[in-house]
């Protein structure tokens, strides 16, 4: 089951739009940053990222958005709000690849 | 004939506390409650007595940060979930007597003095609904003040206070708000203007005359007099981080199911891996305690000897146990991965505690702080017994 779950995540990683595929983490930290964005992120955002405290993660709240500002914010945080800085738990490519997945809709956490 | 029908009876009514709790057994409530499986929109609800799940109720709606307060007989759980539903359940019958969307992203709930009113408040739109609590009737939709983007501030803290009052902050007006409900199809509102920047979560007391609002914008905590709100909003603990930098926080933390022991009120400091002691006579702080990480929620046992206290990510596997006669760390637990809440029973001989990555309930003896059951629970956050219905602020 495990390993079928993992190759099913590699493909979907591989599909992501470009941008997202260069630096994409491996399949078991793909679990793991997705389980994060969820729950801790979720904490804030929403289960399911339809907004809470801080506002919707959805692609359609996000499309407009310039993506590297997103990047920006999810590694530094947002000075003044709640938003806090991730850099100790997320790299930057990894917040990258999570913005494209966010900006998909594609960032389903396995259960 | 009869003797084997008598036996039968019997044999039913030992065959477990499923059976037992179900509407045709008479039983009181008073050892029932519920605990929330967020991930699945699902609740357990759970007998303290046994220990024991009787039943499972299944959709809620998204669950993520849900809570729940009681009708004042006890039977009625009244679930607030994130997507804005209002769910009351029975849980005698165990099913969902009614369920209401009342908003589009909620956060939290109160119920009147009188049980007659569940009130439900929303980040979206930034408001609170007053409901008839027999039939979720909307009495009447209460617009917040608006913050500095123009639309109605989110609202937290939402607390019942005695006279049909609702107290709650909003965060971004930074602003406490006194909800007269006394005739809830025409409530009187009065908004407090700067009351400290972005107010995160608020409590009543429980003796109900203070109204404290924890301030995430800034080193401070907002109080109200609710004997005399005329006299406006008073800002204690002052600058409490004394300009250090704060830690960045990563989960904000409750008030609600707070702690006041033998007069000393215990807080969360906002960015610090420290507890605040505030005396409630002057409400000046009275001591620090350090802590694992960042505390979440802190709690007292229901006798006030000792203080509970979890951490926000990255420390939520650990659990901290305060003396309060020392005000010092007397126990670190280890109850599972990621700790979201903690809840004791009536009288606090024991405490329940979920552990959401471990898919689990434990219950520690707060006496030995042993470990004494295990429940299983699908990602388990909120976990809410029955006796907080006759709690005020709860
Ligand atoms: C403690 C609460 C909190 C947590 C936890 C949190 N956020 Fe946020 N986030 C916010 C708030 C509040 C804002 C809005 C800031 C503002 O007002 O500009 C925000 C903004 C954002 C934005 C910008 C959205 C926009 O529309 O501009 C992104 C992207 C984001 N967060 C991603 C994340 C991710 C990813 C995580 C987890 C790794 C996370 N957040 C965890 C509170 C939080």
């Amino acid at each position: 089951m495990r390993p079928v779950a993992a190759l099913a995540l590699a493909v979907l990683a591989a599909a992501a739009p470009a941008g997202a595929a260069d630096g994409a983490p491996a399949p078991a930290r793909a679990r793991e940053i997705l389980a994060l964005l969820r729950q801790d992120c979720g904490a804030c955002h929403g289960i399911r990222l339809t907004g809470g405290l801080g506002p919707a993660l959805t692609p359609g709240a996000l499309r407009a958005k310039p993506s590297e500002g997103l990047v920006a914010t999810i590694v530094s945080g947002r000075a003044g709000t709640p938003m806090p800085p991730w850099r100790d738990f997320l790299s930057e490519s990894e917040a990258r690849w999570l913005v494209a997945r966010l900006l998909a809709g594609d960032a389903d956490a396995p259960r | 004939m009869r003797r084997a029908s008598v036996r039968a009876a019997a044999a039913i009514a030992l065959a477990g506390a499923a059976v037992f709790a179900h509407a045709q057994a008479l039983r009181g409530t008073g050892d029932l409650g519920i605990v929330v499986e967020r991930a699945a929109g699902r609740v357990q609800v759970v007998d303290t007595t046994a220990r024991a799940s009787l039943a499972t109720i299944d959709g809620l709606g998204d669950l993520s940060h849900a809570s729940a307060v009681f009708s004042r007989d006890g039977r009625y759980a009244y679930v607030f979930g994130r997507d804005g539903g209002l769910t009351k359940v029975d849980l005698l019958a165990q099913r969902i007597e009614r369920r209401v969307i009342q908003a589009g992203n909620s956060i939290g709930g109160a119920i009147s003095q009188d049980g007659r009113v569940v009130a439900a408040q929303n980040y979206v739109p930034g408001g609170v609904k007053l409901f008839d609590a027999a039939t979720l009737e909307l009495l009447s939709d209460l617009r917040a003040p608006a913050g500095p983007d123009g639309k109605p501030s989110k609202v937290v803290g939402l607390a019942d206070a005695p006279g049909g009052r609702f107290v709650a902050a909003l965060f971004d007006a930074n602003a406490l708000w006194l909800i007269d409900a006394a005739d809830p199809r025409a409530p009187r509102t009065t908004a407090f203007a700067d009351a400290g920047r972005q107010p995160y979560d608020g409590l009543v007391t429980p003796d109900g005359r203070w109204y404290v609002a924890g301030l995430f914008g800034e080193d401070g905590v907002a109080l109200l007099d609710l004997w005399h709100p005329e006299r406006g909003v008073r800002r204690i603990l002052d600058r409490y981080g004394r300009g250090d930098e704060k830690l960045p926080v990563y989960k904000m933390p409750h008030l609600r199911g707070w702690a006041v022991a033998a007069g000393y009120a215990y807080l969360p400091a906002v960015g610090r891996h420290e507890v605040l002691v505030v005396d409630t006579r002057d409400w000046r702080e009275a001591a620090r305690v350090p802590v694992a990480g960042q505390p979440v929620f802190v709690i007292a046992r229901p006798d006030a000897r000792q203080v509970w206290v979890n951490f926000a990510f990255p420390d939520s596997g650990k659990v901290q146990v305060i003396d309060t006669e020392t005000r010092t760390v007397v126990r670190t637990l280890e109850p599972g991965r990621a700790v979201l809440h903690l809840e004791f029973t009536p009288r606090g001989e024991a405490v329940w505690i979920s552990a959401r990555d471990d898919h689990k309930v434990v219950v520690y003896d707060t006496a030995t702080l042993a470990p004494v059951a295990t429940l299983a629970a699908d990602s388990p956050s909120g976990i809410f017994f029955t006796a907080r219905a006759a709690r005020m602020g709860f």
